[in-house]
């Protein structure tokens, strides 16, 4: 039975790589997003939904 | 206003991309630690389990096999209904659901695959065998890359959303047919032992840490689910906010 654990060792740690991966991934693409959007809005671009909210008030 | 319809506006509300965000932002880090929190316990379970008087010390990749299976399955579904809210309703979060969704799903489907072929070599003596389990399912692999595709291949997502909802929903055809595979066919994969008429066929010491860790892994994909949505947000609002910028940087040009 010994000479299973190898093929559990690489289930497991086959998961924890991509898994790994696509919450790094996730993690990467909302730092690129935020600091986007930061860096639109210190340059003072509004969304249209923004601009006609501040226009009526 | 009686509490049932107040209660009924507020998930409409959540239908708001900019109140989702907002919800997404408090929930998040509630089921991020929630789904660390089961996903530990789950391990440990696993690693404490008794081997099975058969399979040995590989039953233990059954607790991630299985869930990773039931969660390929479970994500196409999730993405047949956003599909649904996308040509019914064509509301704009059913597509950003189902664009989400898929990179997950391909990504719990390709490790269903390899960790079932891991299994499948020591216990079946083969990696790979094409019966109708794992060639249905390998089918939906090739279907999610397809979808991912599909939805990366235009710059507009206006373009993409209806012919990516029309192709997810004829997909779900392979859903019934990977379930019932095994009942259908005579396949080399065994049939259901947890979801059956009759209740489940496996002991318990080897059913309860295959149930948490399949409840653990069902809320990672929420969470991961939740935040790959709230950036699919985010990048339409990048992309439409430089169209504008680029637009007013225009019009000051040619005045």
């Amino acid at each position: 039975m010994m000479t299973h654990t190898g093929f559990v060792l690489a289930s497991y740690g086959a998961s924890i790589i991509v898994l790994v991966a696509l919450v790094a991934w996730i993690l990467i693409d909302q730092r690129t997003q935020r600091r986007a959007l930061q860096e639109l809005e210190t340059r003072g671009v509004r969304r249209r939904s923004e601009a006609r909210t501040e226009n009526a008030s | 206003m009686s509490e049932a319809v107040s209660k009924a506006g507020r998930w409409i509300d959540l239908a708001n991309p900019t109140r989702f965000i907002n919800f997404a932002g408090i929930v998040l880090p509630w089921l991020a630690g929630i789904t660390l929190l089961v996903l530990a316990a789950g391990l440990w379970m696993s690693f404490q389990a008794p081997d099975d008087y058969q399979q040995g010390s590989t039953v233990k990749i059954m607790f991630i096999h299985v869930p990773f299976a039931w969660l390929s399955m479970m994500c196409y579904t999730i993405m047949s209904i956003s599909a649904i809210g996308t040509l019914v309703w064509r509301h704009p979060l059913a597509d950003v659901s189902a664009k989400a969704a898929a990179p997950i799903g391909a990504a719990f489907t390709a490790l269903a695959l390899i960790t079932g072929s891991l299994w499948g070599k020591p216990m079946w003596g083969t990696w790979w065998v094409w019966d109708a389990r794992l060639t249905s399912v390998f089918v939906l692999f090739l279907m999610y890359l397809g979808i991912i595709a599909l939805t990366r291949a235009m710059d507009d997502p206006a373009k993409s959303t209806k012919a990516t909802a029309i192709l997810t929903l004829v997909g779900f055809i392979n859903i019934p047919i990977i379930k019932f595979s095994v009942d259908w066919w005579n396949t080399l994969h065994q049939p259901a032992s947890v979801i059956r008429m009759g209740g489940p066929t496996i002991h318990p010491s080897l059913l309860w840490p295959l149930l948490v860790m399949a409840i653990g892994f069902t809320l990672l994909f929420f969470t991961l689910h939740m935040m790959a949505m709230r950036n699919e947000i985010w990048r339409r609002r990048v992309v439409a906010m430089r169209r504008i910028a680029a637009r007013s940087a225009e019009r000051r040009g040619t005045q």
